[in-house]
């Protein structure tokens, strides 16, 4: 099963990229994920593992999850070593100057589990597709508030050096 | 729906069968029923009089022992157990609501005890509800063992169970799980709590069984407490039936300590519960406690009775906290 959401966010794409690919932030802004944890040495870009769980249901679904796509600033890709079969990828495009065009897609499925895999991916979709979309809304307003703050201290410190 | 006919009739035996423990009575009390405990299977039951019915029931007895297999924890299969996870899931979200909290309490490496209380009669949607949790949180490759009553492992067509990783309840198999590092699921109450009746459904009641404190220090585990509500909601259990069970020797030929009485779907009055039933939807909810390490908690030497009584206090004000959540039966 295939899920997209995506979103434009008021912020340059280094900022952008800077959030989703930082593993310590990723419980601020992920709807439904209840651990996103380094596992390793690697804290992120290409082949970084992070254990990851989203709640779906009545369980907590995913597994250890590693980056195979990491193209800075605009694409990063991971996929499941262990646990529920998955692939994700932000992928992230300039649309005008300090606006940036935002998706996240996630497939997601049990290889091997027949029509019952199937059901339960059809019933899981709405639950998953909510999950990307409120994190994208968390995402965007995490960011936009950030990067009203930063400009806000700028000002401050403009003043207070005039 | 193939799905559902399917989930009901698996549904019945799978969970039954993880029910319990305690048959294990013997085992994991630290006592068993006549005397003995039951480290490897039990052999066949003593003649119980040289009458016709006596000796039905004693070659009924013994086929059945015949059937219990032999414990081989690398029957667990991790692929098979993914491949099921969809089915389970459904089963575990759309008709029971399940709800598991707390498993981060649960140590993430190593052997570890994990001792629950246990509702639904044979049927008990508590073990399937939690067993889908516990493989989906920390994947299946993590070994996880439940304990299950020698009747449930011995009948037909129910191999399927060996492959989630559940043998029959015995000293030999607690032993053998937990030193292959597993997590291992034990209900003490067993049989016993499982047919409770419905008044006393907001009861943890293990009927005294201490067995599985002694295994958790015998191998220096710690010991995590399953809350579990809501499965003694899907049927109208009416007795255990303790005298009944008692007065056909049922205990001797089966370790059945019960042979419970309840108004079911679709049989009605039930009797036995043999056959499994049909569960009512109700709202599963388990909460897993923070672990207990004993010898920290209670000394080098714990007393088990202080161990005991510490245990049924914590898991019976979790599961009061549970009940109180609730505000309809059934519907949670």
């Amino acid at each position: 099963m295939r899920v997209a959401a995506q979103i434009d966010v008021s912020a340059p794409r280094e900022v952008v990229w800077d959030w989703i690919t930082d593993p310590a932030r990723q419980l601020h802004f992920l709807s439904g994920v209840t651990r996103w944890e380094v596992c390793g040495d690697q804290q992120r870009g290409c082949g970084a593992r992070y254990r990851m769980l989203m709640r779906v249901g009545s369980a907590e679904v995913g597994g250890l999850v590693e980056v195979v796509e990491f193209d800075e600033p605009g694409d990063m890709a991971w996929t499941s070593v262990t646990g529920l079969d998955q692939r994700g990828r932000w992928r992230l495009r300039e649309v005008g100057p300090g606006r940036t065009h935002v998706e996240f897609r996630l497939s997601y499925g049990v290889a091997g589990s027949g029509l019952f895999g199937w059901i339960s991916e059809q019933v899981a979709a709405p639950t998953v597709n909510g999950h990307l979309r409120r994190s994208l809304q968390q995402l965007k307003r995490s960011v936009e508030h950030d990067q009203l703050r930063r400009a806000a201290a700028e000002r401050r410190g403009a003043r207070a050096s005039a | 729906m193939p799905w559902a006919l399917r989930a009901a009739r698996a549904g019945p035996h799978r969970l039954g069968s993880m029910s319990e423990t305690t048959a294990a009575k013997g085992s994991l009390n630290g006592h068993s029923t006549n005397g003995r405990m039951h480290d490897e299977e039990p052999a066949a039951p003593r003649a119980s009089g040289a009458s016709l019915p006596g000796r039905l029931a004693r070659a009924v007895a013994g086929a059945v022992q015949s059937r219990i297999p032999v414990a081989d924890l690398d029957e667990r299969d991790p692929d098979y157990i993914r491949e099921s996870l969809p089915r389970l899931w459904l089963l575990a979200s759309l008709y029971f609501r399940g709800e598991v909290r707390g498993l981060g309490n649960i140590p993430e490496y190593g052997p570890v005890l994990l001792v629950g209380n246990h509702s639904g009669g044979n049927v008990t949607p508590d073990t399937h509800v939690f067993t889908l949790a516990f493989s989906a949180y920390f994947g299946v490759e993590r070994r996880f063992h439940q304990l299950a009553h020698n009747l449930v492992l011995s009948m037909p067509g129910l191999g399927m169970l060996r492959k989630y990783g559940t043998v029959a309840a015995s000293h030999s198999n607690a032993h053998k799980a937990l030193e292959s590092g597993a997590a291992l699921l034990v209900y003490p109450g067993g049989d016993y709590e499982v047919h409770r009746p419905v008044w006393e459904s907001g009861h943890v009641d293990f009927g005294g069984r201490k067995g599985f404190i002694r295994l958790a220090l015998d191998h220096d585990v710690p010991i995590v407490p399953v809350v579990a509500i809501g499965g003694q909601e899907t049927s109208l259990f009416l007795s255990r039936g303790e005298h009944l069970a008692k007065l056909l020797q049922l205990d001797k030929l089966f370790r059945l300590k019960v042979l419970p009485i309840s108004l079911a779907i679709p049989w009605g009055l039930n009797v036995g519960d043999m056959m499994g039933h049909w569960p009512l939807p109700a709202k599963i909810t388990i909460e897993v406690l923070p672990p207990i390490n004993l010898r920290e908690e209670f000394g080098p030497e714990p007393d088990h009775q202080e161990v005991y009584d510490h245990l049924m206090r914590l898991m019976q004000e979790t599961l009061d906290a549970l009940a109180a959540e609730r505000r309809l039966p059934v519907l949670g």
